[in-house]
C-alpha cells in the first residue's frame, strides 16, 4: 500500500470514529454507532500494518492476537457494576503505551542521529521520518516527545489508582503524603526543570527521571481525591489519555492519532466538566481534593429518623399512583439492581406511572447507575435525569431512594452555610412520601447530615438495599 | 367594656355582626356583650341562643346605644343611628368613607370613633379581620350557585345513556377574592372555568385554582398590583380594547360569565358589553358581582334578575352575603372578634386605641373628633414580598428580547475576546514553529472542534458507553507503536510490542463492553 491509500484509510477512519461518537446521541443510533467505530479502528490498523515502512509481522500478529484475547476475555467478563474498574483500567493501558511509544521515539532518534548519510536513506518507517527532520523539528519533536510521556505517565499511575479505590483494593478515602499540594506543586516544577534540560541536553535519563516524577503526580493526585468525586477523575483520565495520543500523534506525524486523541481528549474534558457543574463544584477544587471552606455555621437539624419496616412502604406503594426511584451508588454495592428492576416491574404491571430519576453523578462512573438499570432490564425511556424529572417530584406519591445520599440533600438550597450549598439536587422531599433505603445513619460521602432523613414525609427503611427490596416484593399487590 | 350590637335596619340585610361563637370569645378578651333582640334570628341565631352564653338581650336599639361603648354592627350606620353616636364610643362596621362623606362628618362632629372594617389594609397580619375578603369569599361562591340556579343545565360534562351533556364554560373575570372563589367553585363542579384578570401577577393563583387563564397579549399590560395595595388600577384604553375584543371573541361559546371587576374609589368598568351579550347562547347567564357600583356588563340592574332579548338572564343581586346569612354572619363576626383582640392587647376589656398600629391606624375613619381618613401611606408594602419573582417572570416581549440582545452581545464579546487571544498564539506558535508542525496542528485544533460539537451532543444516559468507546479509541496508540516496531534497536521492538498488546487489549475490551453495555438499553 502506496502512503497515498493509507492517508485515505485515514481519513475514512477519522470519520468513522467522529460518526461513532456522535451516534451516541440516542439509545438506538448508538448501537450503529458502536460498528462505525470497530470499522474505523479495523481499516486504520490494517491501513497501517500493510502501509510502508512496517517490520517485525510476526511480532505485530502474535501481539494483536493475545491483545484481542485478552481483550475479549476482559470485556465478556466483566459485571456492570465493575464498569468503573474497567474503564480505569483501559485508561492507565493508553497511558503505558503512550509512555513507551514516547520513550522509543527518543531512543529512535538518538539511533537516526548517530548513523551517517547513507544509511539515513536507507532507513524506512519512522525512522526514515525522523531522518528528515530539520533541527527545528527536532526540537518541537523533543517537547511532544515530552509533553506525550508526561500525561502517558500521570495517566497511567492515575488510573490504576482510581482502578484501586473504585475495585476496593486501596482505601476509597481521600489520602494525602505529608506535604500534601507541596508535594504536587513541587514534583511540577521539577518536570518544567526537567523540561527544560531535556530540551538543552537530550538524555535519555532526564527523560526517565522525568517519567518518575509524573508516575508519582499520578499517583498523589488520584490518592487525594475521595470515592463520590471518582466520576470526576474517571473522565479527567479519559481525557488525558486522549491529550497522550494526541501528543504522540504529533511525535510521529500520524494525523489520524491527532483526531482521535483529539476527539477523545475532548470529550473527557466535556464529561469533567458536566460532573463539576453537576457538583456545583470547580474543577480545581475537586482534583485537588476536599470541599470548599463553608461561610459559617451549618443549619441545626430539627427532628428525628424514622425508621419503617417492610410492610410500611409496602402498604404506601400499593396505594401510590406515581413512583420515582432514586438510585445511587448504594445500589450498585449491593448489586440490587435486579431487585429494583423486579419491583418497577411488578409496580407497572400494577398500573402505576414509575420513573427513574437520575442524577449526574449518582454512582462512580458518568452515566453508571443507566448502565446498571439496562443490565437489570430496566427500559430506558423510563429512566430520566435531573434536569427532565426535577419538577415532577411535586406531583409524586411515593419517592424511594435507594444508595443516595449527597443529591438528595436539601441543604445544598436551604442551607447557604452547607459545604454543597447550590449543587443542583433531586428534590425529592416536595413528594407526599419519600423512603430512603440506607445501611444505617451514617452521613454521605461528603459527611454532612442530610435534613432530608429528617423531614416529616420521610422515612428511613434501613437495611442492605437488596435485601430490603426483596423483603418489599411479597407485600405488593 | 360593653360591645353592643344591633339589628341591622337595612332591608333584606340578613346579616349580624355576632355570633353567639364569637360572644364567647369577646367575654374572654374581658367585655360585656349586648344585643337588640331579634338581631340575629335572620341569620339563624335565636336571642335565646345569645342568651345561653351569657350575652345580655336589649330590647330597643336606642337602649342599645346608650348602654354600649362599643357598636359592632354589618353595614355602615344609617342617619337614625349615627344620631345616638356619642362622644368616646367607638363604632365597627363596613364605612365606605369615599362614598360616604357627609357621613363621615356628622360621625366627626358626633365626636365618635369610627373604626371602617372596609378600611382594613391588606397586609398579612391583617387577614385574619379582612371583612371584605371573607364577604367576597362568600360572594363569589354564591353568585356561581345563583348561576347554576338560573342555568338549565349541569356544569360538568356527562354521558349518560340519555346522551351527552357538555360541561358548561364559565368565564371569570377579576380574579381577586371572589372571582378566585367562584373559580373553585366552578371546577369543583366540573365546569370548564376561563378566568380573566388585568393583574397578570394572578395568573398562577387562577391556574392553581384549577383555570385557564385567559391570556393577553398586550405589551404594556404590566399592572403593578403592589402599588394598589393588592386592587386593580384602571387601564390605558388601548389595554381596554384589547380586552373588550378578546371576550367578543369567547362570548359565543360562554355559558356563564361571572364579572367581579372592581377598581377602588370608581364606579365599575363597563366589560361585558351588550353586545357580548347579544352574541351569547339563549339560557346564558350572567352574575354582576359589580352591580352595586354600576355593574360590569352593560344590561345589569342593580338587585334585579333581567333577561335580555335573546333569552340571556342577567344577575345583578348585591346582597350575595345577605343570601347566605349564616355564613356570612359567623366569618364577619369571626373579623370582628380579631379586630377586637388587637383593640384589646392586655385581654382586659379595656380599649387600647392604638394610633401608631398600622392595622388600626388604617382602618379607623374618625378619632377624637378628627376625619383620620384617608390614612397616610401603610409603613409595610401590602404584598411586597412576592414583587421581585414575579417581575423576573413576568418580562414584556421587548424587555426579553432586551435581555436577548444583551446576553447575546455579551457573548459576542466573549468569543470574539476569546479569538482574539487565540489567534495571536496561533500567530505566535506560526512564527517560530515549522510548516510540518504547523500542518498537524491544523488538524488538531479542527478535531478538538469536532470533539467538542459531537459531544455536546450525547445523551447523559449513554455517558458510560461514551467512556467505554472513546476507550476502545484511544486505542489508537496503536498505530504508533505499529510505526515504530520495525525498528532496528531491539529495546525500540521491544517496548512497541508491549504498547501493541495493551493497546489492542484496550480496543478490543472496549469495543465489545461497549457492544454489551448498549445491547442491553431496551425501551419498555
Amino acid at each position: 500500500m502506496t502512503i497515498g491509500i493509507v492517508s485515505a484509510a485515514y481519513i475514512v477512519a477519522a470519520v468513522l470514529f467522529i460518526l461513532s461518537l456522535g451516534g451516541l446521541s440516542g439509545q438506538e443510533s448508538a448501537k450503529r454507532a458502536v460498528w462505525y467505530g470497530i470499522a474505523g479502528m479495523a481499516l486504520a490498523v490494517i491501513a497501517t500494518v500493510f502501509g510502508p515502512g512496517v517490520g517485525n509481522w510476526f511480532i505485530i500478529l502474535s501481539m494483536i492476537a493475545g491483545g484481542s484475547i485478552l481483550g475479549y476475555y476482559v470485556a465478556s467478563r466483566v459485571q456492570m457494576t465493575e464498569m468503573p474498574q474497567l474503564v480505569a483500567a483501559l485508561h492507565s493501558f493508553v497511558g503505558l503505551a503512550a509512555v513507551f511509544i514516547g520513550l522509543n521515539a527518543h531512543v529512535e532518534a538518538v539511533r537516526v542521529a548517530g548513523l551517517d548519510e547513507t544509511a539515513r536513506t536507507a532507513l524506512t518507517g519512522f525512522a526514515a521520518i525522523l531522518a528528515h527532520k530539520e533541527p527545528v523539528e527536532l526540537v518541537i519533536m523533543k517537547v511532544e516527545v515530552f509533553i506525550g510521556v508526561f500525561i502517558g505517565a500521570v495517566t497511567f499511575t492515575g488510573s490504576v489508582i482510581a482502578f484501586g479505590k473504585l475495585a476496593g483494593k486501596v482505601d476509597g478515602k481521600a489520602r494525602k503524603l505529608p506535604g500534601g499540594h507541596f508535594l504536587n506543586a513541587g514534583a511540577a516544577i521539577l518536570s518544567l526543570i526537567l523540561f527544560l534540560m531535556y530540551l538543552s541536553g537530550a538524555d535519555v535519563r532526564i527523560l526517565v527521571l522525568m517519567t518518575a516524577v509524573a508516575f508519582f503526580i499520578g499517583y498523589h493526585l488520584i490518592m487525594g481525591i475521595g470515592g463520590a468525586d471518582m466520576p470526576v477523575v474517571v473522565s479527567m483520565l479519559n481525557s488525558y489519555s486522549g491529550w497522550a495520543a494526541a501528543a504522540i500523534g504529533f511525535t510521529l506525524g500520524n494525523d489520524l492519532l491527532i483526531v482521535t486523541g483529539a476527539l477523545v481528549g475532548s470529550s473527557g474534558a466535556i464529561l469533567s466538566y458536566i460532573m463539576c457543574k453537576a457538583m456545583n463544584r470547580s474543577f480545581i477544587s475537586v482534583i485537588l481534593g476536599g470541599f470548599g471552606a463553608t461561610t459559617g455555621p451549618q443549619m441545626e437539624i430539627i427532628g428525628e429518623q424514622t425508621a419503617i419496616e417492610a410492610e410500611g412502604v409496602a402498604a404506601a406503594l400499593n396505594e401510590a399512583g406515581t413512583v420515582i426511584i432514586v438510585p445511587g451508588y448504594g445500589m450498585a454495592v449491593a448489586q440490587a439492581q435486579a431487585a429494583v428492576a423486579e419491583l418497577t416491574r411488578k409496580l407497572r404491571a400494577a398500573g402505576k406511572q414509575v420513573r427513574f430519576a437520575i442524577h449526574p453523578v449518582a454512582g462512580r462512573l458518568p452515566g453508571h447507575m443507566n448502565v446498571l438499570l439496562a443490565e437489570a432490564k430496566v427500559p430506558y425511556d423510563i429512566v430520566l435525569e435531573m434536569d427532565e424529572i426535577n419538577a415532577d417530584f411535586a406531583n409524586t406519591d411515593v419517592v424511594i431512594v435507594i444508595g443516595s445520599n449527597d443529591v438528595v440533600n436539601p441543604a445544598a438550597q436551604e442551607d447557604p452555610n452547607s459545604p454543597i450549598a447550590g449543587m443542583p439536587v433531586l428534590e425529592v422531599w416536595k413528594a407526599k412520601q419519600v423512603f430512603v433505603s440506607k445501611r444505617g445513619q451514617g452521613t454521605g460521602y461528603s459527611g454532612i447530615e442530610n435534613p432530608l432523613f429528617y423531614k416529616e414525609n420521610t422515612r428511613m427503611f434501613y437495611g442492605d438495599a437488596k435485601k430490603s427490596i426483596d423483603k418489599l416484593l411479597p407485600s405488593l399487590v | 367594656m360593653r360591645i353592643g350590637t344591633p339589628r341591622e335596619i337595612v332591608s333584606g340585610e340578613a346579616r349580624v355582626a355576632m355570633t353567639p361563637e364569637s360572644a364567647i370569645q369577646l367575654q374572654k378578651l374581658g367585655h360585656e356583650c349586648l344585643i337588640e333582640a331579634g338581631s340575629g334570628k335572620a341569620a339563624g341565631f335565636s336571642d335565646d341562643a345569645y342568651r345561653e352564653v351569657g350575652v345580655a338581650v336589649v330590647d330597643t336599639p336606642d337602649a342599645l346605644y346608650a348602654v354600649a361603648d362599643i357598636i359592632a354592627k354589618v353595614r355602615p350606620p344609617e342617619p337614625v343611628e349615627i344620631e345616638w353616636l356619642t362622644a368616646e364610643k367607638t363604632l365597627i362596621s363596613f364605612f365606605y368613607p369615599t362614598q360616604n362623606k357627609d357621613l363621615l362628618e356628622v360621625a366627626r362632629d358626633k365626636g365618635a370613633n369610627i373604626i371602617a372594617m372596609d378600611m382594613v389594609p391588606r397586609i398579612s397580619r391583617a387577614q385574619k379581620m379582612d371583612a371584605l375578603s371573607s364577604m367576597a369569599n362568600i360572594a363569589g361562591y354564591r353568585a356561581l350557585i345563583e348561576a347554576g340556579n338560573n342555568f338549565g343545565r349541569f356544569f360538568t360534562g356527562q354521558i349518560t345513556a340519555a346522551g351527552k351533556v357538555p360541561p358548561a364554560q364559565v368565564l371569570v373575570i377579576g380574579a381577586g377574592v371572589a372571582g378566585l372563589s367562584a373559580i373553585g367553585t366552578a371546577t369543583s363542579l366540573g365546569a370548564i372555568t376561563y378566568a380573566f384578570d388585568v393583574r397578570p401577577e394572578v395568573a398562577e393563583q387562577i391556574e392553581s385554582m384549577g383555570a385557564e387563564f385567559v391570556f393577553l397579549d398586550f405589551a404594556d399590560q404590566q399592572q403593578d398590583g403592589a402599588a394598589t395595595g393588592g386592587y386593580a388600577a384602571p387601564s390605558s384604553p388601548e389595554f381596554r380594547e384589547k380586552q373588550l375584543e378578546k371576550f367578543r371573541e369567547l362570548a359565543p361559546k360562554i355559558d356563564i360569565v361571572i364579572t367581579t371587576a372592581l377598581i377602588p374609589g370608581r364606579d365599575a368598568p363597563k366589560l361585558w358589553l351588550a353586545d357580548m351579550v347579544a352574541a351569547m347562547k339563549p339560557g346564558s347567564v350572567i352574575v354582576d358581582l359589580a352591580a352595586e357600583r354600576g355593574g360590569n356588563c352593560d344590561l345589569t340592574v342593580a338587585d334585579h334578575r333581567v333577561v335580555s332579548d335573546n333569552g340571556v338572564i342577567v344577575i345583578g343581586y348585591t346582597d350575595f352575603p345577605s343570601r347566605m346569612a349564616t355564613q356570612a354572619s359567623t366569618l364577619y363576626a369571626t373579623n370582628i372578634r380579631h379586630m377586637m383582640t388587637d383593640l384589646t392587647p392586655a385581654k382586659d376589656g379595656i380599649l387600647v386605641h392604638n394610633m401608631e398600629d398600622d392595622v388600626i391606624r388604617g382602618a379607623t375613619v374618625t378619632y377624637h373628633g378628627e376625619i383620620t381618613y384617608p390614612p397616610p401611606p401603610s409603613k409595610i408594602q401590602a404584598i411586597s414580598a412576592q414583587k421581585p419573582k414575579e417581575k423576573a417572570k413576568e418580562l414584556s416581549p421587548e424587555e426579553k428580547r432586551g435581555k436577548e440582545v444583551a446576553n447575546f452581545n455579551a457573548q459576542t464579546k466573549n468569543q470574539v475576546a476569546l479569538l482574539a487571544i487565540g489567534t495571536m498564539i496561533m500567530l505566535l506558535v506560526g512564527a517560530y514553529a515549522p510548516a510540518s508542525f504547523m500542518s498537524h496542528f491544523i488538524v488538531f485544533v479542527l478535531a478538538c472542534f469536532v470533539g467538542f460539537q459531537v459531544i455536546w451532543n450525547v445523551s447523559h444516559s449513554l455517558h458510560t458507553p461514551l467512556m467505554s468507546v472513546t476507550n476502545a479509541v484511544s486505542g489508537i496508540v496503536l498505530l504508533g507503536a505499529l510505526l515504530q516496531i520495525g525498528s532496528g534497536n531491539w529495546l525500540v521492538v521491544l517496548l512497541s510490542a508491549l504498547s501493541v498488546l495493551i493497546a489492542t487489549v484496550n480496543i478490543v475490551g472496549g469495543f465489545l463492553v461497549t457492544r454489551r453495555m448498549l445491547a442491553m438499553f431496551q425501551k419498555s
